[in-house]
């Protein structure tokens, strides 16, 4: 607490998100976090085997993980799993923004549209989407249909709640102005509202990538025969804890790029609002 | 001068705000007529409905009685033909200068060179050539307004309609502000209809001063304002106007106290 609050003139020089640090120094110590974090894992793997404390199966060093990865990469397998997953998350996640974006704007711009839509989602939301897995496999079986009907049912939520709040907090002055410029039907809508919501729209599209990741591992456990999350189930059957480990590891840095790759999209599109 | 009949005739123009029961009436049977390449202030105390007479001028609100003609053609909406300037300037934060200027042509699907021209035919008017590449948020509140009026020629409406558009800047600006526009009027020769508080504004920029009373805003009184293009605002004639319209306003302006 101290340092939130600490120096008068600190806060107001940068408000509450403190002193900027020096690229270099937040560099090493972002480096030095990550290094710090294999030690530990590697002395703990390390002293598990040194010390007999348990079957080391259960904790393989990182060192394991990453062999099992390479092995698998060696194969040729590694990118088949990997290409499964992306491809699923892809055409659900896509599929899920364009019916999130086009109903969110429908709803957030038309009042009637508004109150049909936002009763059923708000009914539909809080039920887990993990929840429906089994009716999705139960309606249109185990195969790739179920799989990214169910990422398209997951991320449409948040892409539409978040578009329609966008499109809902627009300046009406805005509207004014453009209609009195001439502006109206398709164009108001692809000149305006749509920009007008943007930044919106991509932090929806970004909790969209996040949650697609999260329930494809779990719809791939279930009758995949390929993918990171039947990596893992896989894993499971036949204790192989490196492939676990290993295939998470890999569904992490693809998550972590999913969300770079939006916000490099937002950096592009929204520069308006914090132009050089 | 003028050209057959008015540009611009509101007739018998009432509007009511609130929920059916509760209704406060905001304007009050208005008339007015505004000819060709007329600049008119309207001028009245906070209140007085002075905005929504021209949000109503604007299509951007229906009149519970009377109506608004426009070349004889009655209002029904927003439209191209009547530009409106706002006090709170309503660029587009996520569009340049250029594209705020432009967007007018370019709904109009004008060639890119034609939309060039434009640009910079406006924006030098406003004096604003030199930031066309920026955005909305690093300009001050006066270049601002420069490019909301910019964008508003720009889309070459026979009328601009401006609703205290000055309203927001600081005293330095804004006096700034009505040299250009009685620099830009002199070129353009638009049918103006300006809504201000300020008395000493109404009387730099006018041919005719039209005073509201208070709510529910009617005409008071008309000034015709029979000075020279280019006005001084320390000249007697200038003080004279100032004067005499301001002994009408505060007679209002008490009423609303009482």
């Amino acid at each position: 607490m101290a340092s939130l609050v600490s120096n008068v003139s600190t806060l107001v020089e940068s408000g509450l998100r403190g002193p900027v640090l020096a690229p270099r120094r937040a560099l090493a110590l972002r480096a030095g976090a990550l290094a710090g974090f294999l030690a530990v894992w590697s002395l703990v793997a390390g002293a598990v085997v040194a010390l007999k404390l348990f079957n080391p199966i259960f904790l393989p060093g990182p060192w394991l993980v990453v062999g099992s990865l390479v092995e698998l990469a060696v194969k040729g397998q590694l990118w088949i799993h990997v290409a499964a997953t992306l491809e699923r998350v892809a055409i659900g996640f896509g599929t899920g923004a364009v019916l999130g974006v086009a109903l969110g704007v429908a709803a957030g711009s038309l009042v009637p549209i508004r109150n049909v839509v936002e009763p059923i989602v708000e009914l539909l939301r809080p039920i887990p989407p993990l929840a429906v897995l089994p009716l999705f496999i139960v309606w249109v079986g185990i195969g790739e249909p179920s799989k990214i009907g169910f990422i398209t049912y997951a991320t449409f939520f948040p892409i539409f709640l978040t578009t329609v709040a966008g499109v809902r907090q627009i300046d009406p002055l805005l509207l004014r102005a453009a209609r009195s410029l001439g502006a109206r039907g398709s164009a108001l809508f692809t000149r305006v509202i749509l920009p007008a919501a943007l930044p919106d729209i991509l932090t929806g599209l970004r909790l969209g990538v996040a949650l697609a990741f999260f329930v494809i591992v779990i719809s791939e456990f279930i009758g995949a025969e390929h993918g990171l999350g039947y990596l893992i189930n896989d894993g499971r059957n036949f204790f192989l804890v490196p492939q676990m480990l290993g295939a998470a590891v890999v569904l992490g840095l693809l998550g972590y790029a999913g969300n770079e790759l939006v916000r490099l999209l937002e950096r592009r599109l929204t520069r308006w609002q914090h132009p050089a | 001068m003028t050209t057959g009949g008015p540009k611009i005739q509101i007739q018998h123009i009432s509007r009511a705000f609130g929920a059916p029961g509760r209704v406060a009436p905001a304007l009050a049977a208005i008339d007015l007529e505004v000819a060709e390449r007329e600049f008119v202030c309207i001028l009245g105390p906070s209140g007085c409905g002075k905005s929504t007479l021209l949000n109503i001028v604007a299509g951007f609100l229906a009149p519970t009685t009377g109506s608004v003609l426009v070349d004889g053609r009655a209002v029904t909406g927003p439209a191209p033909d009547r530009g409106v300037v706002f006090q709170e300037y309503a660029l587009f934060p996520w569009l340049t200068v250029t594209g705020n200027v432009e967007f007018g042509p370019r709904l109009r699907a004008r060639p890119a060179a034609e939309r060039r021209r434009a640009v910079d035919r406006y924006l030098d008017l406003v004096g604003l050539r030199a930031h066309a590449d920026k955005f909305p948020t690093q300009l001050s509140g006066g270049m601002k307004q420069r490019v909301a009026i910019a964008r508003a020629l720009a889309n070459e409406p026979a009328i601009v309609l401006m609703d205290e558009p000055f309203g927001a800047l600081d005293a330095q600006t804004r006096e700034t502000l009505q040299d250009e526009l009685s620099r830009i009027q002199r070129v353009e020769h638009k049918t103006i209809l300006f809504v201000t508080h300020s008395i000493r504004e109404a009387v730099y920029l006018a041919d005719r001063v039209v005073v509201m009373t208070s709510a529910p805003g009617r005409v008071k009184q008309v000034f015709s304002v029979k000075l020279p293009d280019v006005r001084d605002r320390f000249a007697a004639e200038f003080t004279q106007y100032e004067s005499e319209i301001t002994r009408v306003v505060k007679e209002e302006v008490a009423k609303v106290r009482e």
